[in-house]
């Protein structure tokens, strides 16, 4: 079988390292380039691409309307417009703490998404 | 809270940067640490970037912005820090007295025996890149539509066009598409995109958006909303090439064309500012030119990670706390750091040779033209070569870090500057 080489820029860290892959059909036979970190990524984006998601959800009663928030975990790029949706019918109230969890187990992925921060009760004020 | 009208340390902004210095500051002996905020809460930026990517070399994570700042907030309210928050700072003497306007507190006067400068940057505007056309609504800087979504709330338009490749150019690009937003295209006047590669990746090709470089706006089109625009190939001086343009339909601009590091305070104090950065010219501990006015962070050159900002900040607030500690060092050698072959500025711009006693000074600078190949970065005494490193390849979008070794103490005691250059393997 005719192998192929394809590149492929690693985003795990702010290097950027381009791998050659030498691909034999579906098969990786050789990575050159990056670190440890890259080659692992270079197995899961060719397999199963996945991306760390970051958005936002309503929150009631803090200083802002929105409470940013991420997945624990890389999710499925394939998935990412379907959890953007779920996303966007979540509404928490104040107080949050980071990390809470605000969506368990998105989409049956068994990642959860959480608080990128604390939002404090905002006192009413005239 | 009530706020005493003399501290140790004063800290302008609460940013990474700002952050860091105060708590480190305070955890290196001063007493009493402030620090003057004009946003309604602590983090800075941060907190608009709720994107991922922050804390990998710290924290070894990979955290949204807001989280990153959280830990730091967390740990200055822990540390015993005090915040003015809501407040601005009008005036700092050299004699560091600072004067602020405050809608809780009014007209404030503190009076403080060290100040870290730890302002940050903002961003390049339309009227600074002279962007031909009418003055339709629709087009904003990159970070402000960033607060809009990611903290306000609202949608700054539908179609977009972004000016400029730089990191939070590409991030909102995706951060639009997320939002339902369509992003038409990203132009880049360079030849070489100017933020991350993996920004490029991950907000730009994961989306199929478009980047075209060596392409700038020639014009603005539309009368009360943008309705379009047109642009042009540039060639390598920027000039426009005839016959390239192109009409765009958009209904929104957003410009992601640079920072500039804010100093405007730092000029009224008498800081010396650095031409080619914007920022103060510091030495290795990050002090100015004025004794006891530090500063750290963007404020003094625009980093590519915040983690970096931080290790500023910790140093620059170490150091504050000890010139409170042990009064001025006004008798201190600086030697010159010089900016070499295609360096095009190198920070700290002095170091004191006294100060490799306890470690490493790391340098930090950009070089002038991307150079892909192996490069040796070198710092050399005259003509004569101190220590060098390589790198595989050498890019003005990717800061390039150098330490000068501690054990080169005596060669650096003896060497009249110091010159940093990047020259191919």
């Amino acid at each position: 079988m005719a192998t192929i080489l394809e590149k492929v820029i690693c985003v795990t860290c702010p290097k950027g390292c381009t791998l050659e892959v030498t691909l034999e059909g579906d098969t990786i036979i050789k990575v050159e380039n990056g670190c440890k970190r890259g080659h692992e990524y270079v197995h899961q984006e060719l397999t199963d691409p996945r991306r760390m998601v970051a958005s936002s959800v309503q929150v009631k009663g803090g200083l802002h309307p929105l409470l940013p928030v991420y997945t624990s975990a890389p999710f499925p790029k394939a998935r990412i417009q379907e959890l953007l949706s779920a996303l966007r019918q979540v509404e928490v109230n104040t107080p949050v703490k980071m990390d809470d969890i605000v969506l368990r187990n998105a989409l049956g992925t068994g990642i959860d998404i959480h608080a990128s921060r604390d939002v404090k009760e905002e006192a009413i004020t005239s | 809270m009530s706020i005493k009208d003399r501290y140790d340390v004063i800290v302008i902004g609460s940013g990474p940067g700002g952050l860091a210095a105060a708590i480190s500051a305070k955890k290196n002996g001063a007493k009493d640490v402030l620090i003057i905020e004009r946003d309604v809460e602590p983090g800075g930026i941060l907190l608009q970037c709720i994107h991922n990517g922050f804390g990998v070399e710290i924290f070894k994570k990979d955290l949204p912005g807001p989280s990153y700042a959280q830990h730091f907030i967390n740990e200055a309210f822990s540390t015993g820090v005090e915040f003015l928050l809501d407040t601005m700072v009008l005036q700092i003497t050299p004699e560091k007295r600072i004067t602020a306007s405050s809608k809780r507190h009014g007209f404030v006067e503190v009076r403080t025996k060290a100040i870290v400068l730890a302002m940050g940057c903002r961003e390049r505007t339309r009227a600074q890149i002279r962007l031909p056309g009418t003055r339709a609504a629709g087009i904003f800087t990159a970070g402000t539509a960033q607060r809009w979504v990611n903290v306000e709330g609202y949608m700054p338009g539908k179609n977009f066009v972004i000016l400029g490749s730089g990191d939070i150019g590409m991030i909102m690009a995706r951060r639009l598409t997320f939002e339902g937003a369509h992003v038409e295209r990203v132009l880049e006047v360079m030849p070489y995109l100017s933020g991350l590669t993996r920004n490029y990746v991950q907000c730009l090709l994961d989306f199929d958006i478009q980047l075209q470089l060596q392409r700038t706006i020639k014009n603005i089109i539309g009368k009360k909303r943008v309705e379009a625009i047109e642009s042009v190939a540039v060639d390598k001086k920027w000039n426009p090439i005839p016959g390239t343009e192109e009409i765009i339909p958009c209904d929104t601009l957003l410009l992601s064309v640079g920072l500039i590091p804010e100093n405007e305070l730092s000029r009224q104090i008498g800081v010396m500012i650095d031409p080619i950065t914007g920022g103060p010219i510091v030495d290795d501990s990050f002090q100015t030119n004025i004794p006891g006015i530090f500063s750290a962070g963007n404020v003094v050159h625009v980093y590519d990670l915040v983690d970096w900002v931080t290790e500023a900040g910790l140093t620059a607030g170490k150091s504050a706390a000890r010139w409170v500690s042990s009064g001025s060092q006004t008798n201190a050698i600086n030697l010159p750091v010089r900016a070499g072959e295609n360096v095009r500025y190198a920070v700290p711009h002095t170091i004191q040779p006294d100060h490799l006693a306890e470690g490493d000074i790391r340098v930090q600078m950009r070089v002038r033209q991307p150079i892909e190949k192996p490069v040796w970065v070198e710092v050399r005494s005259g003509e004569k070569l101190l220590h060098r490193k390589g790198e595989p390849y050498a890019r003005p979008g990717e800061m390039v870090t150098i330490p000068i070794k501690q054990k080169l103490m005596d060669e650096v005691k003896s060497a009249k500057d110091l010159t940093i250059a990047i020259v191919e393997r």
